[in-house]
């Protein structure tokens, strides 16, 4: 059974349509790039995913769980209760511009929905945000407040926050655009390493080399549907649409 | 009359207006927020009755609030209450009229939240209460001092009105004894009292400022 699995999804904002039919399937382990010109429904499908957004039609299952519910119209709405928290349970987010809690200091944003939403102990969430942020190289930060961090510091302190309720799969919407080149490299070295750890992931991106080296498959996106995918060798090495060739040709 | 008669003769009235604002803080901040709450429900017919609420709190005079608060119950319904309404009947006006500014600065900090503040709360699995607590207000608490600064020290100076009511406030009292003894100093007196009781409040309210000040 797949993670994930989005079949047929549909999405409109008033009359613009910006995901036309798209299904997926996420594996374990695997580390999907999500590739394509801005406005072409990439963050959009990421929102419809993490259910940010709700959805016109087609379906968002978890473990075969489904996330939306027909009504008697056919018009899917999000499930509620117990079953949305244990969906949101199975995947984390991590944001272009970090989202982080400005007056919890680095520890308490990494540990406070642990705590809260999960009922750990101080003791066993301050473990795991140690852990974590130790992995982030954040250990001497655990008590800055995030405006005394540098972009890629926040934007490592919100992977481990996403981290730290332990997720099945691990969205990223552009994680590095909001970032200068050097801060970019430091986050996306914190990406690999999760990928060495086949962290399953789904990665929203302008980095073409980033999604090469990383992804073990490419969705190409471009108006709302895939218009391709395959390996990164496929599709960087030897994409078959025109517009695909075209769009990777700009970024070389 | 020597200065100590005369603050002595104060005092009295100081206390009553020490109590007026104490009370009126206590019930109008927490009142605030939930007209506020009302005041962005989805719900239209809600929201449009606090609307109309907010709107004639602050579009009509304090003064004109409480004469309808104590002299309302009698007029409407022929109601003769309590000896001891007068002042309830101030605390319930000042209450009910600052809660109205106090909704409309809640709103204004709540709505200055970025979406992505709920957002992140949201896929971490925070409820909508514990984000609305946890997450939200105390930033928007933050935001919003220096309005609640600005509305807290009106508000000291609106006690002086709870004498249209004749409850003997400080004002009252001043005045009273200004008239009776054809003297100025009572009315410098009540001026000090006031400035003094601002500076306090200014005091106190920068403190709290800058201790929510540890983050940007």
């Amino acid at each position: 059974m797949s993670l994930l699995e989005i079949r047929q999804l549909k999405k409109s904002f008033g009359d613009l349509q910006v995901i036309k039919n798209i299904s997926l399937k996420v594996e374990q382990g695997e580390v999907i790039a999500i590739i394509g010109p801005s406005g072409s429904g990439k963050s959009t499908l990421l929102r419809c995913a993490t259910m940010l957004e709700s959805i016109d039609a087609g379906d968002i299952l978890y473990l075969g769980e489904s996330a939306f519910k027909a009504d008697k119209d056919g018009m899917p709405h999000k499930v509620t209760g117990a079953e949305l928290k244990k969906i949101r349970s199975y995947f984390g987010l991590v944001f272009q511009d970090f989202n982080l809690f400005p007056h919890f200091s680095v520890m308490k944003n990494v540990t406070d929905a642990l705590i809260h939403t999960q009922n750990k102990s101080k003791e066993e969430a301050y473990d795991i945000g140690r852990r974590l942020l130790t992995k982030m190289g954040l250990s001497e930060k655990e008590n800055a407040y995030p405006f005394q961090l540098s972009g890629g510091q926040q934007q490592r302190v919100s992977i481990a926050r996403a981290l730290a309720l332990n997720p099945k799969v691990l969205f990223f919407d552009e994680p590095t655009s909001a970032l200068d080149p050097e801060l970019t490299s430091e986050v996306l070295k914190v990406i690999k390493s999760l990928a060495k750890e086949h962290m399953t992931m789904v990665i929203v991106t302008h980095e073409m080399n980033f999604a090469k080296e990383v992804a073990n498959h490419v969705i190409f996106m471009d108006e709302g549907v895939i218009a391709e995918e395959g390996t990164p060798e496929e599709v960087f090495g030897n994409p078959k649409s025109d517009r695909t060739k075209a769009f990777i040709k700009g970024y070389q | 009359m020597d200065l100590l008669t005369l603050l002595s003769n104060l005092s009295d009235g100081m206390i009553v207006s020490i109590q007026i604002f104490a009370l009126t803080l206590v019930l109008s901040l927490p009142l605030g927020l939930i007209v506020a709450l009302g005041r962005m429900s989805k719900n239209p017919i809600l929201r449009n009755l606090v609307k109309v609420y907010i709107s004639f709190m602050r579009g009509t005079p304090l003064m004109l609030q409480l004469m309808v608060v104590y002299f309302g119950p009698y007029y409407m319904f022929g109601l003769i209450m309590p000896r001891g309404y007068r002042f309830y009947a101030v605390i319930i006006g000042f209450a009910l009229n600052y809660a109205a500014y106090f909704a409309e600065i809640y709103r204004g900090g709540i709505e200055s939240m970025p979406v992505g503040q709920y957002e992140a709360a949201k896929i971490l699995g925070y409820s909508k209460v514990q984000t609305f607590f946890r997450i939200i207000m105390p930033q928007v608490i933050r935001r919003i001092i220096p309005s609640i600064t600005n509305e807290v020290i009106t508000l000291v100076k609106d006690t002086s009105l709870a004498y249209v009511i004749s409850v003997t406030e400080m004002f009252t009292v001043a005045r009273a004894v200004a008239s009776a003894q054809a003297n100025m100093m009572p009315y410098v007196a009540a001026g000090v009292f006031y400035y003094v009781f601002n500076f306090v409040v200014a005091t106190v309210m920068e403190k709290i400022e800058n201790k929510l000040s540890y983050y940007r």
